[in-house]
């Protein structure tokens, strides 16, 4: 374990790490959103979901820092007098989590369609391919709304408000998929022909196995780059559909719920309502969007 | 030249079938049109001749044949929502989009190309350094939160313009305009501006890249020993060469302003078919739904078509030796 780490503190990734502020910065940041978000539970001064703490005389109340502002709500509360620091750091837990979910189910499903396109070729290939660019001719978000607005159509009201949460992570990982899949796909062509494939396919390796344990460790440097990312685009998307109001459920606040429900007082004077879950969910997107950037170039060997 | 372009015809074919086929499906299966239409109590034999009268009886061939049929002449039904014809509801509505849209297009380009060429030139500089950071921004913020921070400074704090709405329009023929009055064109200002923010940094990131890439070239190196001055060999021979793949983007990017105008038009409450889309969305309005998903295929399979052949007209590599390489 500690050679594990000796290597990694020895290697160029470590080194261009170091040697980037922003990239060290983005990344404590990034620490931050993830640790406040995950331990929100634990360390979110109130909590938000708790309807006997809430008290109508707090509602509106100001950030700490302004005349009107009380010190125990840092960040001033809601129309329901719900504490915003709490709310914010809640709402990015469901943000992350479904920006996560999402970005793996498109990662899993890319990845393995990539790979049957790449390796058995043929038939497949063309129609996976061809699929694939009919759904890039759209934006993603699109796709996602119109998968969101079928599946809202088809499931009754009930049932959707139960599975929303899953309703929204399908939408957006079924709208990024073909990115993953092309991705593989270009590699496994590349990675087919080399000897040590065509090594494993003399031996009479299964080719379900030479796939899965000899090319795909080989092709996923670019899908670890890709899902960064990506990681921050389905954030973002996520906080589009809520922000819409298709989204996660309002009884599970994202932050593009409470930025929805903010706006409402914008004209009012609350900007804090709608403004301090705009700024955690950019310095979330941000921090993630600048780490891909670095790790991008820090494993590209052409830019080094 | 006509073989290429009927060839492009073809491969769009299949795009816009797969469309009305997936439209049609949502038409067919998804809800129960009939017992939105009739509301709460009806009775069989009146859920019967809705049916009839809807063609719901028929088989899925002939209903989809019919659908298609339809379709081409503009005809999708009634919207569930607001029980008006589809078609009426969004030949309303287009105006508004397409004004908004081509606006935020020529604010983006306008914008993002000399900002480019000026970032591509001075690479150190602080203005170069100050705008790929705003553009780094630019691509993080999502166009709602863009939006926001827009109306929250010009409209609730400054009150310079107004946050909602479309201002006053005047009608020409089936066309609603905004650009001919005051209130009209200053309403017309935030939403532009906050749909062309993400293409015009990414038009400016475009541009810097192509101009750094051209800017190493010998051409270059040759035109600036010739002597000639720095505005010739910048405007003239680099920047000529960075345009068609900031033509390609920008035709492409056409489609995604129109789908980020679902966002836009959201949040200022803007008229246009963006707001009926995410309304009908939110209400399971499949009519209207499925006639914008194939009105927005239509609107992208021939902006591609249109960049393809612009591809060929600007690029005269293209049109010779063609059949190697390229996609």
């Amino acid at each position: 374990m500690a050679a594990a780490i000796r290597r990694f503190l020895d290697s160029d990734l470590w080194w261009s790490f170091t040697r980037s502020p922003v990239t060290v910065l983005s990344a404590i940041v990034a620490a931050m959103c993830i640790l406040g978000a995950a331990f929100a539970p634990w360390i979110a001064p109130h909590n938000p979901f708790d309807l006997a703490s809430l008290n109508l005389i707090d509602a509106f109340k100001p950030p700490a820092w302004h005349e009107d502002g009380a010190r125990e709500f840092l960040l001033g509360t809601d129309n329901q007098g719900r504490d915003m620091l709490s709310a914010i750091m809640y709402g990015a837990r469901v943000s992350l989590l479904v920006g996560i979910s999402a970005t793996a189910f498109a990662t899993l499903l890319g990845v393995t369609l990539g790979l049957l396109a790449g390796y058995v070729g043929g038939t497949l290939d063309s129609l996976l391919m061809r699929i694939c660019d009919i759904q890039l001719t759209f934006p993603s978000i699109l796709v996602a709304l119109l998968v969101d607005g079928v599946v809202r159509a088809i499931l009754p009201r009930e049932v959707h408000a139960e599975i929303a949460l899953f309703v929204v992570i399908f939408a957006i990982g079924i709208s990024e998929w073909p990115k993953f899949a092309r991705t593989v796909r270009g590699s496994t062509l590349v990675e087919r022909n080399k000897e040590y494939v065509q090594a494993a396919r003399v031996i009479g390796v299964p080719r379900a196995r030479i796939m899965v344990s000899h090319v795909l460790p080989n092709v996923m440097g670019p899908v670890l780059v890709v899902a960064t990312l990506n990681l921050g685009l389905a954030i973002l998307a996520e906080a589009t559909l809520s922000f819409l109001g298709v989204g996660v459920p309002p009884t599970q606040p994202s932050l593009g719920t409470l930025i929805r429900i903010g706006n409402d007082f914008l004209f009012s004077g609350e900007w804090w309502i709608t403004i301090f879950p705009g700024l955690a969910l950019i310095a979330m997107v941000l921090s993630v969007n600048l780490l891909g950037d670095w790790l991008r170039d820090a494993l590209n060997p052409k830019l080094r | 030249m006509f073989a290429f372009i009927l060839s492009r015809i073809l491969q769009a074919l299949p795009v816009m079938f797969t469309v009305a086929l997936i439209s049609f499906a949502m038409f067919a299966y998804v809800g129960d049109p009939v017992a939105i239409m009739l509301g709460q109590d009806y009775t069989q034999a009146q859920r019967d001749a809705l049916v009839a009268e809807l063609g719901l009886d028929q088989p899925f061939w002939v209903q989809f044949a019919t659908f298609v049929v339809n379709a081409a002449q503009g005809e999708f039904g009634l919207s569930y929502r607001l029980s008006r014809p589809v078609a009426e509801l969004i030949a309303e509505r287009a105006p508004a989009t397409l004004e908004l849209a081509f606006t935020a297009a020529g604010i983006a380009l306008l914008v993002g190309v000399p900002m480019g060429v000026y970032t591509g030139l001075y690479r150190n500089s602080w203005l170069s350094r100050f705008f790929l950071t705003f553009s780094l921004v630019g691509v993080s913020l999502p166009t709602f939160l863009i939006g926001i921070l827009l109306i929250l400074v010009f409209a609730v704090w400054l009150g310079w313009l107004p946050s909602f709405g479309r201002g006053d329009t005047v009608r020409i023929g089936f066309w609603t305009t905004g650009f001919l009055t005051v209130s009209g064109l200053k309403a017309l200002i935030l939403p532009a501006i906050t749909l062309g923010l993400f293409q015009l940094t990414l038009i400016m990131r475009l541009v810097r890249a192509e101009m750094l890439e051209v800017l190493r070239t010998d051409y270059i190196k040759f035109a600036r020993a010739r002597g000639l001055p720095n505005r010739v060999v910048h405007f003239g021979h680099a920047l000529k060469n960075t345009l068609v793949p900031v033509i390609t983007m920008v035709g492409l990017q056409l489609g995604a302003i129109i789908a980020f105008a679902i966002v836009t038009e959201t949040v200022f409450q803007w008229p246009g078919m963006g707001l009926l889309f995410i309304q009908s969305v939110g209400a399971a309005d499949i009519p209207v739904m499925s006639a914008y998903l194939l009105l927005i295929a239509l609107v992208f399979v021939t902006i591609n078509l249109i960049v393809d052949l612009l591809y060929y007209a600007v690029d005269p590599r293209l049109r010779i030796g063609r059949g190697k390489g390229g996609h």
